[in-house]
């Protein structure tokens, strides 16, 4: 009889690659071609054009954390986006995910972790129970530029209240899809599948944290993290994470994504801050797209006042 | 000038061409100024490949007088890398000398983009028939020898400055170790071959 031991470093059958995924490698090298021809393109014709639907989320309550900047346009918000789930230039999102979420499938979000209402929702349960809000706020992405964009959502704190967290819940950690047949970008290893982010509790429920249903009045498109997404305007873009399927508290600091893809240029906290540069890029400035001039970079992206006291007593150069 | 000359001439022009165009009707996507600085630094990166080719195409066809447009090539690398300097001093630092000063010292790849272009600027400035003679062949060859270091440094300021995905780079990379590799194969491997028979 043949007993088959199993070999130290021999692989678990989970790191093996995914017989679907293996039977559907010729659609994976088709959507491999697709991004590398649509980046060796001419810029006019790798950009899709979008065009401001009608408003599907009408009488939304209006918000004090709003700001009377203009906003940036419908096309820029939605053809300008880094989700590298759906290749890593930022034209590509809004070709490849046109189709994303499929509509045929549910989306379930888990709750789940230190708290004492834990559950797994279908999307439209999920959000039923909140008032849905306009938030016009700053973006600023790490690299560099920034946007004004007019998200539609809830406050991250309503539903946390709702999970109720217990008392060793000091994080939050959210997690974005991971379906490679759907977000053709996971089936290269450019990142730790699946993305992951974390907050502290208290920057969780902070009142300006807000998780993102819609902008400019519709739906959240695929390239912008349909149909659920975070928004922590204080924060780089990075940590507003994506195509929400899984939160979770937990006692300790979660490590996101980016944190693992690089520790050195990533931190747990991330605050958009002038005085801490990138190790390889200038934090000081940045520029709004659509403007000519670059515009100088604000301590927590403008909103001091609301989130500055999290941080007391805190070396934000140590803590980045 | 030849015909072949003058068309590569006319052809060279376009991505500057249509760089132009794209930009004033509104083509390069919701971040042009970032597109256009990006696209002329890689256009002078293709350029400069180019001409790394030009000899090793001359082995593999004995096409020899193709060498003739290596001059021309080698000066669209310069303007390219010159259009993209000066949309990096102009748009991204408005001219700002200390905030210059400050980038060059304290960000790797940008002390190494700016020492790759300032490489350039003798190369150029020594492309003409007049200088060939002043410097002699030998010295002229020698100077020209700086492509080789330009090449490597370009290619090191393109990979640093990728935030994560770094196939892009890494696929000019290894075109530009396919291009010098010919080189040395074809300068060592005869060498080593007469010394073991000997």
């Amino acid at each position: 009889m043949l007993i088959r031991k199993k070999r130290l470093g021999e692989l678990p059958a989970s790191e093996i690659t995914d017989q679907q995924v293996y039977l559907d490698r010729r659609k994976f090298l088709n959507s491999s071609a697709t991004i590398a021809v649509a980046s060796l393109l001419p810029l006019s014709m790798a950009n899709a054009k979008t065009e401001l639907p009608e408003a599907t989320y009408l009488d939304l309550k209006q918000s004090p954390y709003s700001i009377a900047d203009e906003l940036t346009s419908y096309q820029s918000v939605t053809t300008y986006n880094n989700f590298y789930e759906f290749g890593t230039d930022k034209a590509s999102p809004a070709i490849m995910a046109t189709k994303f979420p499929d509509k045929s499938k549910p989306w379930r979000v888990t709750i789940e972790g230190e708290c004492d209402k834990p559950g797994e929702y279908d999307y439209d349960d999920l959000i039923r129970p909140f008032t849905l809000e306009e938030r016009i706020y700053r973006f600023r992405c790490v690299e560099g530029w920034s946007m004004v964009i007019p998200w539609v959502g809830f406050p991250l704190a309503d539903l946390i209240k709702r999970a109720q967290p217990n008392s060793r819940a000091k994080f939050v950690e959210f997690m974005t899809l991971y379906d490679p047949k759907q977000m053709p970008g996971q089936r290269r290893q450019v990142l730790n599948w699946p993305y992951t982010e974390g907050l502290r509790i208290d920057e969780a429920m902070n009142p300006l944290t807000l998780l993102s249903v819609g902008l400019y009045g519709s739906e959240l498109l695929g390239q912008n993290g349909a149909p659920i997404r975070l928004v922590v305007p204080w924060k780089y873009g990075f940590k507003s994470i994506k195509s929400i399927v899984n939160i979770r508290f937990v006692e300790e600091m979660p490590n996101s994504a980016w944190m693992k893809a690089g520790p050195r240029e990533y931190g747990f906290y991330s605050n958009v801050n002038p005085n801490v540069d990138h190790p390889r890029w200038s934090q000081s400035k940045e520029r709004r797209l659509g403007e000519f001039l670059k515009r100088k970079t604000e301590i927590f992206n403008g909103y001091e006042e609301q989130v500055a006291d999290l941080y007391t007593g805190m070396d934000l150069t140590k803590n980045f | 000038m030849s015909k072949l000359k003058i068309s590569i001439f006319i052809a060279s022009l376009f991505p500057a061409i249509w760089l132009t165009y794209a930009l004033f009707t509104n083509q390069l996507g919701a971040n042009p100024i970032e597109a256009i600085t990006r696209e002329t630094g890689l256009w002078a990166l293709r350029f400069l490949w180019i001409t790394l080719l030009i000899t090793p195409l001359r082995w593999l066809t004995g096409w020899n007088s193709i060498v003739t447009l290596r001059r021309m090539l080698g000066l669209y690398v310069f303007f390219y890398a010159t259009l993209h300097m000066l949309l990096y001093l102009w748009l991204d630092q408005f001219f700002d000398i200390n905030d210059i000063i400050k980038d060059i010292i304290k960000r790797p790849f940008i002390t190494i983009g700016f020492f790759t272009f300032t490489a350039l600027i003798p190369l150029a400035i020594t492309s003409n028939n007049k200088m060939v003679k002043r410097l002699g062949g030998k010295r002229w060859k020698k100077l020209h020898r700086l492509t080789y270091f330009i090449a490597i440094a370009s290619s090191v300021h393109f990979y640093m400055l990728v935030k994560q995905d770094k196939s892009e780079p890494l696929f000019y990379i290894s075109l530009l170790v396919l291009l010098l590799g010919a080189r040395l194969y074809r300068h060592y491997v005869p060498k080593m071959r007469a010394a073991s028979t000997t």
